[in-house]
């Protein structure tokens, strides 16, 4: 089976995210109120074939853990959408 | 006479300069493609500026996985010089020989400017010629340099005499107002800022032949070392 999965990467709690704090700081400007919290980080959707959802969730996981995502600073969720 | 590689990855852009700095001080240095699995002929190595793989997903992220890091992590392990300067510092922590990360820049601006940087430890292969407190003018071209770790990897950095050079004045958010940093052993050192880029006066500082001296210095002693292990 062929399953779509997306992978989120963002910064750790407690990182310094400097481009979501100027996103937010652009906001007020735009006449949007009422938002923050703004963090930014990078999705990643892949096809991962294997037996079963759950085979698909652990590729995709391992990869995002060595590659996709820097552990030090980042963290990384796995989603599988369906199949593909 | 040592020999220094210095390890050229799709993107380096640093390693003419990195070579003609180490030869303009006596040293014998030599490119070498980061396809080569063989580093045995180099007694020291530099991981020099640059996009290594057009920089895409993090800095230093699909550098790791050039087939020349594992030699390089042998040689690291082997206790032989290793310096990574700008995007060579970021593929050093991404490959995990050394700890921490390189973020963007507080401010998100690109910086290309001469710095001060404060000599913190002379323990390692590339501040061993100076002396701690000595100021020296460096320049910085990131926009990836801001150093981040969590508290105990900070507590670890400096209870080993682990971070080799300080920004005068911050210029990129880096924690503890670090510009390199050395692993336990002293061997493996990165740095943000380019010594190879202020070797004449002329050109703005003469700061960094103090630090590639100690480099060459470092990587003779290892071929002596090594000539001692091959002798009988």
């Amino acid at each position: 089976m062929e399953y779509a999965v997306r992978v989120e990467v963002t910064l750790r709690r407690g990182i310094a995210d400097p481009e979501g704090a100027t996103i937010e700081r652009a906001l007020p400007a735009l006449g949007f109120s009422g938002v923050h919290s703004v963090r930014t980080g990078k999705a990643f959707s892949l096809v991962v074939e294997a037996d079963s959802a759950e085979d698909a969730r652990e590729v995709a996981g391992a990869l995002a853990t060595r590659l996709l995502s820097n552990p030090v600073i980042e963290d990384a969720a796995v989603t599988v959408v369906g199949v593909a | 006479m040592s020999r220094v590689g210095v390890v050229v990855f799709p993107g380096s852009n640093c390693e003419h300069d990195v070579v003609a700095a180490l030869s303009a001080l006596g040293g014998r240095a030599e490119l070498v493609w980061h396809a080569e699995t063989d580093l045995s002929a180099y007694d020291a190595l530099v991981l020099p500026g640059g996009f290594a793989h057009g920089d895409y997903l993090r800095p230093g992220a699909l550098a790791r996985f050039s087939p020349v890091m594992e030699a390089v992590a042998a040689a690291a392990e082997a206790g032989r010089p290793v310096l990574g300067i700008c995007n060579g510092f970021q593929v050093l922590t991404e490959a995990g020989l050394l700890p921490g990360a390189l973020q963007k820049n507080r401010g998100l601006t690109f910086l290309c400017q001469p710095t001060t940087l404060v000599v913190v430890s002379t323990r390692s292969v590339l501040t061993r010629a100076a002396h701690v407190g000595d100021e020296l003018v460096v320049p910085i071209n990131h926009f990836a340099g801001s150093y981040v770790c969590d508290d105990a990897t900070y507590r670890a950095l400096l209870e080993g005499d682990q971070v080799v050079l300080r920004y005068a004045d911050n210029p990129n958010g880096s924690r503890g107002d670090i510009a390199g940093i050395a692993n336990a052993a002293g061997n493996v050192v990165g740095l943000m800022p380019h010594p190879e880029r202020a070797l004449h006066a002329l050109l703005g500082s003469a700061d960094g032949r103090v630090l590639l001296e100690g480099f060459l210095a470092a990587a003779d002693d290892a071929a002596a070392s090594a000539r001692l292990v091959a002798a009988p």
